[in-house]
């Protein structure tokens, strides 16, 4: 407490020499804070911390930004934001910037420090959302100088879930305490917690190190050990829930992949190598679509996917389309020949997009809204991209399964595949039906490469790692139905997730191919079989 | 009398042509074709094209200087594609049939191991401007980016070092090739020399062009909560953009766990939001935020040459440690032809022993008189928010490589020279 006295007697000394309004640090704390060197460093930062005074606030922002700069021929450190400097003891603008200005590195470590020194000073802040953020960032501090300030927090803290998170705040200072009841305290207290740095610290008291525990009290261990089970217990759960939705991800992604390839394959019986390419040319009409906003209608540019979506759609349908009027449709019944022919067709995709766009990958944005997540525990954060995506692959699969069940166009696509010459005798104009179907299963191939292009890369090859994917859901499934594709899409990804969580991602990728081989062999009809006249002919 | 114009230029071209081609030597012979072996498709082509760009920048520049020897430099691009095999192909096109003096190429270590025999059957030459696993030593080869001791291990000393974080915990995570494997065993056993026992290093591979590092990240979050945590990453190519992506969006923040990158630059970084990523870290001997006068110039060459050819990403040009590596390539044999006053590969090998060149890095950079290899200064630096490399430590003077370093078992009795 008397080196606290002692700083506000400088500091107030110094806004009377000065006849400012109170300057926040002294000329030697920012001279320290400025110079390399962590050791002086981190002292004069927790001398400050300790002090909590909160006008140091905007010089500990400015280093923790790197906008702090020193300058040797002025012997000063200057704050230089946009080109302006502002003395940072006087809290004067500087006239002119001088030419041999040198940066404040901080680096992580340092950065760490500052944020929880500004953390502890904003903990008395009157904004709620400050002091929450505050108490979160100080979760894993364990500078025992730090507690005085924030038993002072905790006492004028009226807020539940702050009280919450700074009584933890306060059990991580108290371990080290002298006293052997308050740090079982302290350590009984942990066991409540969400973050995985709480393990860090209990796993830390239970070390051995040569052979001997660093915790020499057997009490203070045997708590510790009760806490971590209790912590880690909790800890487990968020991961399963993590993996799960992983699970569910991947799961959606191989959906959208073959939900187009199940209606032209599945229903139609058109293996169709160049399925992959449409959904690559989905993927770059995104680009094409975002690149149009932006230079635009740059404010609208958040909302550009609900324009690339449609776009996306329509580019591939056109070309799926034109695929099946030009080449597919003089190959129906030939299934090797249409291999070869769609086989060429994606090389030929391929390389003409290349030759457009370049052979290097292409940049699509994520939206402000898709990127970052929302945090389910403490150890889980689902990413918002992946949340939108399983949310538009539902969507997608909607769709689809009401245009194939309510409507005309559904209704004429499911006679023709199941009797084409009744159909054509009850008067469907079957040629016209196959391309509209070939269009819809393109589309819905562009459609996953709009979803794509939010996760993943954008290039030429984009469509040569989902089209493998895209047929073994589909076979998997079982050929001819839309409920096999989506339990066979769910139940890879989430296999794929959990050997992935065991052994690598290496090995989980031929565990599962291999388990396909497997079970086509055992069942090559696949997961549901279509039972009936159709299914023999 | 245009027409007549038209003939009486013509002529004079002629003139002038015949004045210039006369010698011993047909016209064709007036130039030295030189390969370039990059990627320009595939997944590694995010990494290599703008190598292809910068060695054709530097070979413009010096025809625009008289060439070498008074020849003009003749670049043959080719592009193997990302393809391993067709990297060999390629460069056996390149020597036996386009019989170029050098080639300048390759960045992933599986690629080189791949032409190595065609340029030890061919006696070509070749000049690699990547780091790289080491481990290898050829007389055809010349190493222009670092080996282990001149990146790898100073990094993972800085991250257990206090400055550094103070790591006690490491995750090697890497492409599921030659180079991070190698890598990470020499780490390993660095590692281990430095007490962290095996339960404390946690090795993972994902294939080429993985993108889905949900599990990944998920995994890293849960071993770090055992302990302060680095990530010591090998990925190569395109995957990096969803690696760092999904680092970003799970909210893994570099001054909890932070990743130090082998094979991430600046360019790499172009099309990730870097604002989640302050902090993490990447080991090179070259930064473009480097300030010297050297280092300014390239920049400025560089800017310029990309805005006049109107590469893609003209707008923001960038430079990183792999072109300056190759720029550094291209100068050093450039000396050694003319110090062996020929372009033969044997008379050329021993020249470029001992060159020296003021680099980029703002060192004058040596190679070795014997190991093929540079002594280079090395830098960490940790990502900023507009995309660049802040240096946070470095070393204080050039460092000889190691190519054969001493975590491998066997590789004292190995001599530091090719055989």
């Amino acid at each position: 407490m008397n080196l606290v006295r002692l700083i506000r007697c400088v500091l107030a000394v110094c806004a009377l020499a000065v006849g400012l309004p109170a300057a926040a640090l002294t000329p030697e704390q920012i001279d320290k804070l400025a110079a390399p060197g962590s050791d002086a460093r981190a002292e004069a930062l927790n001398s400050i911390a300790a002090a909590g005074d909160e006008s140091a606030i905007p010089f500990l922002s400015a280093l923790a930004e790197g906008n702090v700069q020193t300058s040797v021929s002025l012997k000063k450190v200057l704050i230089v934001i946009d080109g302006k400097g502002i003395d940072a003891v006087t809290g004067k603008p500087v006239a002119k910037l001088p030419e041999d200005l040198d940066e404040v590195v901080a680096n992580n470590v340092f950065r760490r420090e500052l944020a929880a020194a500004i953390a502890t000073l904003r903990l008395t802040s009157g904004d709620r959302a400050v002091r929450l953020a505050a108490a979160k960032t100080l979760q894993d501090e364990t500078e025992s100088d730090r507690l005085p300030l924030v038993e002072r927090a905790i006492a004028k803290e009226t807020d539940a879930d702050i009280k919450a998170l700074l009584e933890r705040v306060r059990a991580n200072l108290q371990l080290n305490s002298k006293d052997k009841t308050i740090r079982l305290a302290a350590i009984t207290s942990l066991g409540s917690s969400v973050n995985p740095g709480t393990k860090t610290i209990l796993l830390e008291m239970l070390a051995k190190k040569g052979g001997e525990f660093v915790e020499p009290d057997a009490d203070i261990r045997f708590a510790a050990q009760k806490s971590l089970t209790e912590v880690e217990g909790r800890l487990t759960k968020g991961e399963r829930i993590g993996q799960v939705f992983s699970g569910v991800s991947l799961g959606s992604i191989l959906l959208l992949a073959a939900l187009g390839l199940a209606i032209t394959y599945g229903l139609m019986g058109v293996i169709n190598m160049a399925h992959g390419e449409l959904i690559m040319i989905g993927a770059y009409t995104t680009h094409v679509v975002q690149n149009l906003v932006r230079a635009n209608a740059p404010d609208l540019f958040n909302w550009y996917l609900l324009a690339a979506v449609p776009a996306s759609f329509m580019v591939a349908a056109a070309v799926g389309m034109a695929l099946e009027r030009g080449v597919i449709r003089f190959l129906y019944g030939r299934p090797l020949e249409t291999l070869l022919a769609t086989w060429g067709i994606s090389l030929i995709l391929i390389q003409a997009v290349r030759t457009i766009f370049g052979a290097q990958n292409v940049q699509v944005e994520n939206p402000v809204w898709m990127s970052g997540g929302v945090e389910l525990l403490s150890n889980v954060v689902l990413p918002w991209s992946r949340i939108v995506i399983i949310g538009f692959s539902a969507a997608v699969l909607l769709l689809v399964w009401l245009a194939l069940t309510r409507t005309r166009l559904g209704l004429f696509v499911r006679g023709v595949t199941q009797n084409r010459a009744m159909a054509s005798c009850m008067g469907v104009h079957t040629g016209r039906i196959d391309t509209w179907c070939f269009g819809l299963g393109s589309g819905i191939a562009g459609l996953a490469g709009c979803a794509l292009s939010q996760i993943g890369n954008v290039g030429p090859d984009l469509g040569q790692s989902y089209i493998v994917d895209s047929f073994m859901v589909v076979v998997l499934g079982g050929v001819g139905q839309l409920a096999g594709t989506v339990y066979a899409a769910m139940g890879l990804g989430i296999v794929n997730k959990f050997l992935e969580g065991i052994s690598g991602a290496v090995v989980a990728k031929i565990a599962v191919l291999v388990f396909i081989i497997i079970f086509i062999q055992k069942r090559p009809q696949g997961m549901f079989a279509l039972k009936g006249r159709f299914a023999d002919a | 009398m245009q027409r007549r114009g038209f003939l009486k230029q013509l002529a004079v071209g002629a003139a002038v042509a015949a004045a210039f081609s006369y010698g011993p030597y047909a016209q064709a012979a007036d130039t030295i074709k030189v390969g370039i072996l990059h990627s320009l498709s595939g997944t590694m082509a995010i990494s290599e094209t703008v190598l292809k760009d910068v060695a054709l920048m530097a070979i413009e520049e010096i025809n625009a200087k008289g060439g070498v020897m008074g020849k003009k430099l003749e670049p043959v691009v080719v592009d193997p594609a990302s393809n391993w095999p067709l990297f060999a192909e390629k460069a056996k096109q390149l020597i036996g049939q386009d019989k170029v003096s050098v080639v300048f190429g390759c960045w992933t270590s599986v690629s080189r191991k791949s032409v190595l025999p065609v340029f030890k059957e061919l006696n070509g030459l070749l000049f690699y401007p990547v780091q790289y696993e080491g481990e290898e030593l050829e007389k055809n080869v010349f190493y222009t980016g670092a080996a282990p001791n001149q990146q790898a291990i100073p990094a993972t000393e800085y991250l257990m070092s206090k400055e550094g974080g103070g790591a006690k915990r490491f995750v090697l995570l890497g492409t599921d090739y030659v180079y991070p494997r190698t890598t990470n065993k020499i780490l390993r056993s660095f590692l281990k020399s430095k007490g962290i026992a095996d339960k404390d290093i946690d090795e993972k591979y994902t294939p080429f062009g993985h993108s889905d590092y949900q599990t990944i990240v998920a995994d890293i979050k849960k071993f770090s909560a055992g302990g302060k945590t680095a990530v010591i990453s090998t990925i190569n190519g395109d995957s990096n953009v969803p690696f760092y992506k999904e680092l970003g969006n799970q909210g893994l923040k570099a001054t909890d766990v932070p990743v130090v990158a082998f094979s991430v630059g600046e360019e790499e970084l172009r099309g990730v939001d870097t604002k989640p990523l302050v902090g993490h870290l990447a080991a090179w001997n070259y930064f473009m935020s480097l300030k010297n006068p050297a280092n300014d110039e390239f920049k400025k060459k560089w800017a310029a040459y990309a805005k006049a050819k109107k590469l893609p990403g003209a707008d923001k040009p960038l430079t990183n440690d792999p072109m300056e590596a190759t720029y550094i390539g291209i100068y050093m044999w450039k000396q050694a032809v003319e110090k062996a006053k020929s372009t033969d590969v044997n008379k050329v090998i021993p020249a470029v022993a001992g060159q020296t060149f003021k680099a980029p890095s703002g060192f004058t950079i040596k190679m070795d008189e014997n190991n093929h290899h540079l002594h280079r200064a090395v830098f960490i630096g940790e990502v900023q928010a507009d995309g660049q490399f802040k240096v946070v430590w470095k070393t204080p003077g050039p460092v000889k490589a190691a190519p054969w370093s001493p975590f491998i078992a066997g590789n004292d009795k190995k001599k530091g020279e090719p055989e």
